[in-house]
């Protein structure tokens, strides 16, 4: 049961660092619309993220910052996830009853 | 889907972020009810996976771009609660560390991604399969009326801003997500098909038995 969970974690992994760089740089639905529909410029950012659009930053090579960016991402969301789950979560039942 | 600052008026995310906060509490709140700690990993794997697909943009149409938004694939494999936790947990990571989507209007999109779009898949799913429908075709369903749920919302949201007139606003957001819709059915039907092969969501089977139970 254990090492199934490895493989989805595994799969994220590689789905992060291998396949995001070549992810399609064309603006998504929402940024297509607001161009064409001319409220693009509308748009800014409150808030200053320590890795914004996802490239590590200080690192040139494109497909490397991205995969970096891709596997912090994956673990520290993984991780957040797992926290926030503990602090929800009661623990295991069977050991309650 | 990720909305920018900027795009919604005061008045409307403040609204969308007060109805958020209720719904991920009470999914906080069944989560609490229905599962225990040994649910950890599959919470997290799930989070971790759908940030990652959600990196990978597949291009549509040769002018846009449209990738994964996971909330039918974390509703189909850990069910509604879980799903709208998962969710609203992968927006706030990418609105906190990697600048996608507003702070400001992150009530907005948990409200449309992780409330609605969860929603929309669940009941979806479910009642295609109480019809009998294939479990892949009911999955591929769920998966773009979820996309086209959250577009549509999106669009409600600009224009009740005041951003952009609705009629303008709707059709072409209708239109860019039927495509990229087309686009989360196949992937979240691989991921399922990827989830029954190496049986690693065990709600996910008891989901099939309690389908054909039905």
């Amino acid at each position: 049961m254990k090492r199934n969970w490895f493989w989805w974690l595994l799969a994220a992994l590689l789905i992060a660092a291998l396949l995001s760089p070549l992810a399609s740089s064309h603006p998504d639905g929402l940024e297509r619309v607001a161009e064409d529909k001319e409220f693009l410029e509308k748009g800014y950012s409150v808030l200053r993220s320590p890795i914004p659009d996802y490239l590590f930053p200080g690192v040139e090579h494109e497909g490397l910052a991205t995969a970096l960016a891709g596997i912090i991402g994956t673990v520290l969301t993984f991780g957040v996830m797992v926290g926030i789950g503990r602090l929800v979560l009661p623990r295991s039942r069977s050991q309650k009853s | 889907m990720h909305i920018p600052d900027g795009f919604l008026d005061t008045k409307t995310w403040v609204a969308t972020a007060v109805i958020s906060a209720g719904a991920v509490s009470y999914a906080a709140k069944k989560s609490k009810e229905l599962l225990d700690e040994r649910q950890l990993p599959a919470l997290g794997v799930m989070s971790a996976f759908i940030f990652a697909g959600q990196m990978v943009n597949f291009p549509v149409a040769g002018a846009a771009s449209g990738h994964l938004l996971g909330a039918a694939l974390a509703t189909i494999l850990l069910g509604p609660w879980s799903a709208c936790l998962v969710i609203s947990t992968v927006l706030a990571v990418q609105a906190l560390f990697f600048q996608d989507g507003g702070i400001t209007v992150l009530g907005a999109g948990i409200f449309n991604m992780a409330v609605v779009a969860v929603a929309v898949s669940h009941f979806t799913y479910h009642f295609l399969l109480k019809l009998k429908a294939n479990r892949y075709a009911a999955t591929f369903v769920a998966a773009w009326l979820s996309i086209m749920a959250a577009a549509v919302l999106v669009s409600l949201e600009l224009a009740v801003s005041g951003t952009i007139p609705l009629g303008v606003v709707l059709p072409v957001m209708a239109g860019w997500h039927a495509l990229i819709g087309v686009g989360e059915g196949i992937i979240t039907a691989a991921a399922v098909a990827f989830a029954v092969s190496t049986g690693t969501f065990g709600q996910e089977k008891k989901a099939e038995v309690a389908g054909h139970e039905a």
